[in-house]
């Protein structure tokens, strides 16, 4: 069957062609830049990638439109936003060192592979320096890492992993977003208040990554005000029906119940936990609850009455009443007819202050950039004086503690601010044992040259 | 020329040309036209379709040629990337001893899944692949996080053994100092074209793998594969048993996978879970399907179809739109970008979905058969003789090249 008549003399034939075209792109020189992507002519590009489809799609639109927005706002299109009651002023309006900024879209599908694919592109075909946005913890993480190889600026979007600028943290990546731990050092105060320090609390948490940061920081803040921790039991991503998880919760005597759920699964864990009257149970002579510990507006929209006196946190509410806040809902509001989302403004935000760190170091080299932004101490930007730890490149600021409302009005005031905590409440070492410890560490940075 | 007679030899540079000149071919715009937008010859997506190729053409050796529709073989994909991310961690960068890897292992998964999987054939056999390749995503992506680091992602961190590196290795993936991310970027009169390290390095894997594949189509065991998918019940009573014929394919088509699987991760050093979850599994199906299931060349063109739509389709957005239809009057220009939205951006798995139906509906023989059907039109422009040309004799045809 086979009629092989390899010859010594088509052998060599063969490989001195294959040879001979393997060694042909060698002999161009490539073209000469500094660093990842200069760009050279009158503008510079952004990649916004976010999830425009799979379940936080809704989230990345939004993110999107606040980004939209924010390229408006730095090209001097629209009524400037959070520019006038930014700190910085070296933003005018006039694009960035006097290149207009342009912005291409990916879709990052809410996996690590195609957000990867999409920031890939982003840098490859449509030469962006920054890549900001994104709604997981795993994509920002596999992103994050792709800029730090590639030497561009990675501004991370809806993460609340302590991974992110954990033990996974990148020396090119910036997180404004809050995370796990800010959101149990922030919760645990206004739990103590309102439920005392004898409680046992039975966590139901999303079995991946986030999930154990989350419930890993939520049981060591209650853990400290003396609440016991009864179980904690693993539930698989997008289950959809929770209620054989939440039947064990009334027998095995705890009174809280935390559920460590985020999008769709805390939509249908919540409304689950409600329906089956547990908060109508009393236990150990005490009423029951249920915590929820971080919360969005999607979210809280989508479980509709059953988030009514549910505690939460956030990162950032439209219903703050600081000039910047302000400044930023009128503008979104007055283009697309509703207030943002906290994730959407993390993104407005999260572009702004690129843009202001390459005014400032007068570079685009993502090395200029990132020491620009490390240590970077700003205000009016909504969530009052906030600081870019040079450390880890987290933002620390002040948390918001949020309630389901009583009696909301409209489906966007569903939740109310409980309480602003102050910063010095979250902050925690750069070698804090949940953020990797000693061992993590930013690494070089990259800019690709 | 290598044990094929001249027909496939020139099929088969034909594919060698077409793989080496893909920067090329694939940048047929000029950067500054609007247009540059189609363009796909940029390194990530050229690496995927060169990667993505080599599964769907090991994906059809078992599907196209037994039939068994398996749809679970993303498992294997995942499987070799963790190993070569693994073999990152554990000795190095260079990509050699996890790609090899990456193909021994996932044929060991596939021979314990075929195994058992195959003792059944049709549906159920789709069943239990799917089953599997579920469970393996379900443990990748919590049970067995200290080996997969779950829903983030494997990735190499700076505390990791790496024992073979030495002071001056490259810190990304590279084979014995070749830098896969590396790439010579050539501007030409407008057009810009760029020739990456690790594309030539999959694209000669691919013709590798290619060309194995032609040779299985043109055995003996091909042969037996394809009796089996045409009448498995009348070879098992002519006394042939034919498991190990399936069996055998089932492991090369997961090598392949695994394979695959290695070179995403050695373009790219991270390996998620979703790598091995259904919808992945499916994807090839779809490729294979709609490329031309059992042909040669159809499951690489699915593939780059596939992956075309992905990434240029679901990149273009309302902006863009509107700056193609800015001549327009506002009216219309708003219209057409109504009219266009919803299969753009976001939208593109409709754009996909439809194409697959046209596809499937009114050309059951895949992409292949629409260029068949195509170079038959050409052809026969040129015979004509006669009233009666299409043979009004009804000679015996033979069998049509499977290359075609």
């Amino acid at each position: 069957m086979t009629n092989s008549n390899l010859t010594r003399r088509g052998v060599l034939k063969t490989g001195a062609v294959t040879g001979a075209g393997l060694a042909l792109p060698t002999i161009f020189t490539s073209r000469a830049s500094a660093f990842t992507n200069e760009p050279t002519g009158s503008t510079v590009t952004f990649g916004f990638n976010v999830p425009q489809t799979g379940p936080y799609a809704e989230e990345g639109l939004d993110e999107l439109r606040a980004q939209e927005l924010a390229v408006e706002h730095l090209n001097g299109m629209g009524d400037g936003g959070m520019l006038q009651t930014f700190s910085s002023k070296t933003l005018d309006g006039t694009g960035i060192l006097g290149k207009k900024v342009q912005f291409v879209t990916g879709d990052t599908q809410t996996k690590s592979d195609a957000a990867r694919a999409a920031a890939k592109s982003m840098i490859e075909k449509d030469g962006v320096v920054m890549i900001n946005g994104g709604s997981s913890s795993g994509v920002a993480v596999a992103v994050q890492g792709l800029c730090q190889e590639a030497g561009i600026i990675f501004m991370a979007g809806l993460t609340h992993s302590n991974d992110t600028t954990g033990k996974d943290r990148k020396k090119n990546g910036f997180r404004h977003f809050f995370n796990a731990y800010m959101s149990g050092a922030a919760l645990a105060p206004v739990l103590e208040k309102a439920y005392g320090t004898d409680r046992r609390a039975y966590h139901l948490t999303a079995d991946y990554t986030w999930g154990y940061t989350q419930q890993e920081s939520i049981q060591a803040s209650t853990e400290a005000l003396g609440w016991q921790t009864v179980n904690n039991v693993l539930t698989p991503v997008g289950a959809g029906d929770f209620s054989s998880y939440i039947t064990p919760v009334l027998q095995s005597g705890a009174d809280v119940l935390i559920l460590n759920h985020y999008g769709g699964d805390m939509v249908n864990s919540l409304t689950q936990a409600v329906q089956f009257g547990l908060r109508d149970k009393q236990v150990n002579g005490k009423q029951f609850e249920i915590v929820v510990p971080l919360y969005s507006e999607l979210m809280a929209e989508g479980a509709g009455d059953n988030i009514k006196g549910v505690y939460g946190s956030m990162n950032w509410n439209w219903q703050l009443q600081d000039p910047g806040t302000k400044a930023f809902v009128k503008s979104f509001g007055e283009r697309y007819g509703r207030p943002p989302s906290n994730s959407a403004h993390t993104c407005y935000v999260q572009t702004l202050l690129y843009a202001d760190a390459v005014a400032r170091a007068g570079s685009f080299n993502p090395c200029a950039v990132a020491e620009a932004l490390e240590g970077f101490e700003f205000d009016g930007m909504g969530n009052g004086p906030t600081t870019y730890r040079a450390e880890d490149h987290q933002c620390f600021k002040d948390v918001l503690v949020m309630k389901g409302a009583e009696n909301p009005t409209t489906k966007f005031d569903v939740l109310e601010v409980v309480e602003v905590t102050p910063r010095a409440q979250v902050e925690y070492a750069p070698d804090h044992p949940m953020f990797g410890g000693a061992e993590a560490s930013l690494g070089e940075c990259n800019d690709g040259a | 020329m290598f044990g094929l007679n001249a027909k496939d030899t020139r099929f088969l540079l034909i594919v060698v040309f077409l793989t080496l000149a893909t920067p090329i071919l694939l940048q047929p715009f000029p950067e500054s036209s609007s247009l540059a937008q189609f363009n796909a010859g940029y390194p990530d997506l050229m690496q995927k379709f060169a990667i993505f190729g080599i599964f769907a053409i090991g994906f059809n050796i078992l599907f196209g040629l037994t039939g068994y529709l398996s749809f679970g073989h993303a498992a294997f994909l995942g499987v070799g990337s963790y190993t070569v991310v693994w073999m990152y961690k554990l000795l190095s960068y260079n990509i050699l001893p996890g790609l090899v890897l990456s193909i021994i292992i996932s044929a060991l998964f596939a021979l314990v899944i075929g195994f058992i999987s195959l003792r059944r054939s049709g549906i159920y056999f789709s069943i239990l692949t799917l089953a599997f390749a579920q469970m393996s995503y379900n443990l990748a992506y919590s049970v067995l996080t200290p080996i997969t680091n779950g829903e983030t992602g494997l990735q190499v961190y700076t505390n990791d053994p790496q024992v073979l590196m030495g002071a001056n290795s490259p810190t990304s993936p590279h084979l014995f100092g070749l830098v896969m991310r590396e790439s010579v970027q050539v501007d030409m009169g407008g057009w810009l074209f760029t020739f990456n390290i690790g594309y030539y390095f999959c694209a000669i894997i691919a013709i590798l793998a290619f060309y194995i594949s032609l040779r299985i189509f043109r055995s003996p065991f091909g042969m037996m594969l394809r009796a089996i998918k045409t009448n498995q019940t009348r070879m098992n009573y002519t006394g042939l048993n034919s498991r190990p014929y399936t069996l055998a394919a089932f492991v090369i088509s997961g090598m392949y996978a695994g394979l695959a699987g290695g070179l995403l991760a050695a373009m790219d050093p991270l390996a998620g879970a979703e790598r091995m979850q259904w919808t992945a599994s499916g994807e090839v199906v779809l490729m294979t399907i709609l490329g031309g299931a059992g042909t040669l060349m159809g499951p690489v063109l699915g593939a780059g179809f596939i992956k075309y739509c992905e990434n240029i389709f679901s990149k273009i957005n309302d902006g863009i739109l509107h700056s193609w239809f800015a001549f327009l009057p506002d009216g219309i220009e708003n219209f057409l970008v109504t009219l266009v939205h919803p299969f753009v951006g976001k939208g593109w798995h409709l754009t996909l979905g439809i194409l697959f139906m046209l596809v499937v509906i009114f050309l059951p023989g895949g992409l292949v058969e629409g260029f068949q059907r195509i170079s038959r039109l050409f052809r026969s422009k040129r015979v004509k003789d006669g009233p009666r040309r299409k043979d009004p004799e009804h000679h015996p045809k033979s069998a049509p090249h499977v290359a075609e």
